[in-house]
């Protein structure tokens, strides 16, 4: 027997509880690859896009979309792909009319493969399909959530329709399709999803359809009780815009307040902080950026992020989780940065092994995350896995952050801003770009020596930018 | 390109970064990157963005010019004359 996979409500940092299901981006019988997006969950903080971490098949969707969950949920089990045997089907096989699923469902490799020629096949999906039920279970459901069972896609073997398929229907009949960054754009316009005609795959809403939305309508009536209880969605009717704006606002703060107070109460941090000369890393940045254009140009950040990553390989102990009064070092740096939205909150997702990329490759994650993180299209494993946490407060302005270490990391570095100072040279006074940097650290996993050794590895990293 | 093209392709270059700003309420004589909140990184975006929309190249040294709107439309106006 294979073995089903369970999809679990991941969980996306330390301050994620719950989440709400906001949109399955696939349905029962859909083959899933390692990576694919699988569904959207929003956090308090983003909707964030869910990768699946194995291959297989959606067996049955346990969570509808909508609802509010505790982290580690099943919300989906998944069958692993088999040894090119028979169709994986729950349902005992038994004689059936066949009746062939639209062309766009052609790829799904779990179908029977179909034999009826062309008109036959046009001839079924005319007439009523009403074989394509065969629990009374389903009927119930459907009457019970007013859905027309002919207008319903069936995802089960031959085009059967499922209990499932039943609250998609009734779902999609009130939530429209849209990307997260529509969401977040409707959201802030004040405008309904619902209301906007999508041009996007199988309808969708796209940022774009926005412009042109209309007033928005009022939400149909007949709302099934089921799926009643969602919480707020980033898309609602006008009136509600700045309220739920307002709300959005509230839970992040909550959100960040939890866990920095989580932070301070829980970890014993102790900090650090040293001035480090920017001379060498500001010329060899001057001429490798000289005549580049702006998408090739690296910033300060690329070349202190680097330092910071690979100085996790000199004092192991900031890098990794202190887990059940233990602290757990990773091999791997997955930086975490800091990222402030626009309009208030924090994000804090990870460039995975920043250590090992080149510093042009690091500019382009950085510049890439932090793009994606203001526009709501962050993935699951970015959020779930950081390391160390680097937060660039220099670039508000400020000299030197002394930073809240994210739990369960041990280990937060900020740098402050840039700036020229009188240093000493060889004996001699010199004007220097120079930069604080501070370590917030946690003491269970180290101490000030390992500490002041790790700030000690940045700044001399940073001495031979040529080397990063 | 004249001035007023060359302030559209700002105007957009910066919404396209900071979708929240209203170009209109902006000082032109005022610093960009403080008035928009703009990071370094956010500010190499704009100019990149701003770089695609003229078909200009913009390197570092521009980058004290474009960080006014008046700079910056000076800036493109003379450089996509002496390219054209």
């Amino acid at each position: 027997m294979v073995t089903v996979a369970e999809f679990r409500m991941p969980s996306l940092g330390a301050d994620m509880d719950e989440g709400t299901l906001l949109e399955w981006q696939v349905h029962p019988g859909e083959t899933v690859r390692r990576g694919d997006i699988v569904a959207t969950v929003d956090t308090s903080k983003a909707a964030i896009d869910i990768e699946v971490f194995e291959d297989g098949v959606i067996d049955d969707i346990v969570v509808p979309a909508g609802s509010h969950v505790p982290v580690g949920t099943v919300l989906a089990h998944i069958t692993p792909p088999e040894p090119a045997a028979a169709p994986v089907s729950q349902q005992p096989e038994e004689p059936q009319p066949k009746v062939v699923r639209p062309k766009q469902e052609a790829t799904k490799q779990k179908e029977p493969k179909q034999k009826e020629p062309k008109q036959k096949e046009a001839a079924l999906r005319e007439e009523v399909p009403a074989p394509r039920v065969r629990s009374r279970m389903v009927r119930v459901e459907a009457e019970r959530l007013g859905i027309d069972l002919a207008a319903v896609h069936g995802s089960g073997p031959r085009g059967l329709i499922t209990r499932e398929d039943v609250k998609q229907a009734a779902l999609h009949r009130r939530r429209a399709r849209s990307s997260p960054y529509a969401r977040r754009r409707a959201s802030e316009l004040g405008i309904d999803l619902r209301s906007v005609a999508g041009s996007g795959p199988g309808g969708a809403v796209r940022a774009a359809d926005l412009i042109q939305a209309a007033q928005p309508v009022p939400p149909p009536a007949e709302a099934p009780a089921s799926v009643e209880a969602e919480i707020p969605s980033p898309a609602r009717v006008e009136a509600h815009g700045a309220e739920e704006r307002a709300a959005r606002q509230l839970a992040m703060r909550q959100a960040i307040g939890a866990l920095m107070a989580r932070s301070k109460r829980e970890i014993p941090h102790y900090y650090l902080s040293t001035t480090i000369d920017l001379a060498p890393a500001t010329s060899w940045l001057r001429a490798r950026n000289a005549g580049q254009p702006p998408g090739e140009q690296l910033t300060a950040a690329a070349l202190l992020f680097k330092a910071v990553a690979l100085a996790c390989r000199e004092v192991p102990e900031v890098n990794g989780f202190w887990l059940e009064d233990h602290f757990v070092k990773s091999e791997a740096v997955h930086l975490g940065i800091a990222i402030s939205l626009r309009g208030g909150g924090l994000l804090a997702p990870a460039i995975h092994n920043a250590d090992t990329l080149a510093v042009a490759e690091l500019m382009s994650g950085l510049r890439e995350l932090v793009s994606r993180a203001r526009t709501g299209r962050l993935r699951s494993a970015e959020m779930r896995d950081p390391t160390i946490t680097v937060t660039n407060l220099g670039e508000r302005g400020v000299e030197s952050v002394l930073g809240v270490i994210y739990p369960p990391q041990v280990a937060l570095v900020g740098f402050g801003k840039v700036v020229d100072r009188p240093w000493a040279v060889d004996g001699m006074l010199a004007v220097r770009p120079v930069v604080t940097a501070t370590l917030a650290a946690d003491h269970r996993a180290s101490d000030g020596h390992r500490g002041g050794l790790y700030l000690e590895a940045i700044d001399r990293l940073l001495q031979e930018p040529e080397e990063l | 390109m004249n001035p007023d093209q060359a302030r559209t392709a700002i105007a957009e270059a910066l919404h396209a970064i900071a979708p929240d700003i209203e170009f209109d309420d902006l000082d032109p004589d005022e610093g960009l990157r403080r008035q928009a909140d703009l990071d370094s990184l956010d500010f190499l975006s704009f100019v990149e963005e701003l770089a695609q929309r003229t078909g200009s190249q913009l390197t570092e040294d521009d980058y004290p010019a474009l960080d006014s709107i008046t700079g910056a439309v000076n800036l493109l106006t003379t450089r996509t004359h002496a390219v054209g």
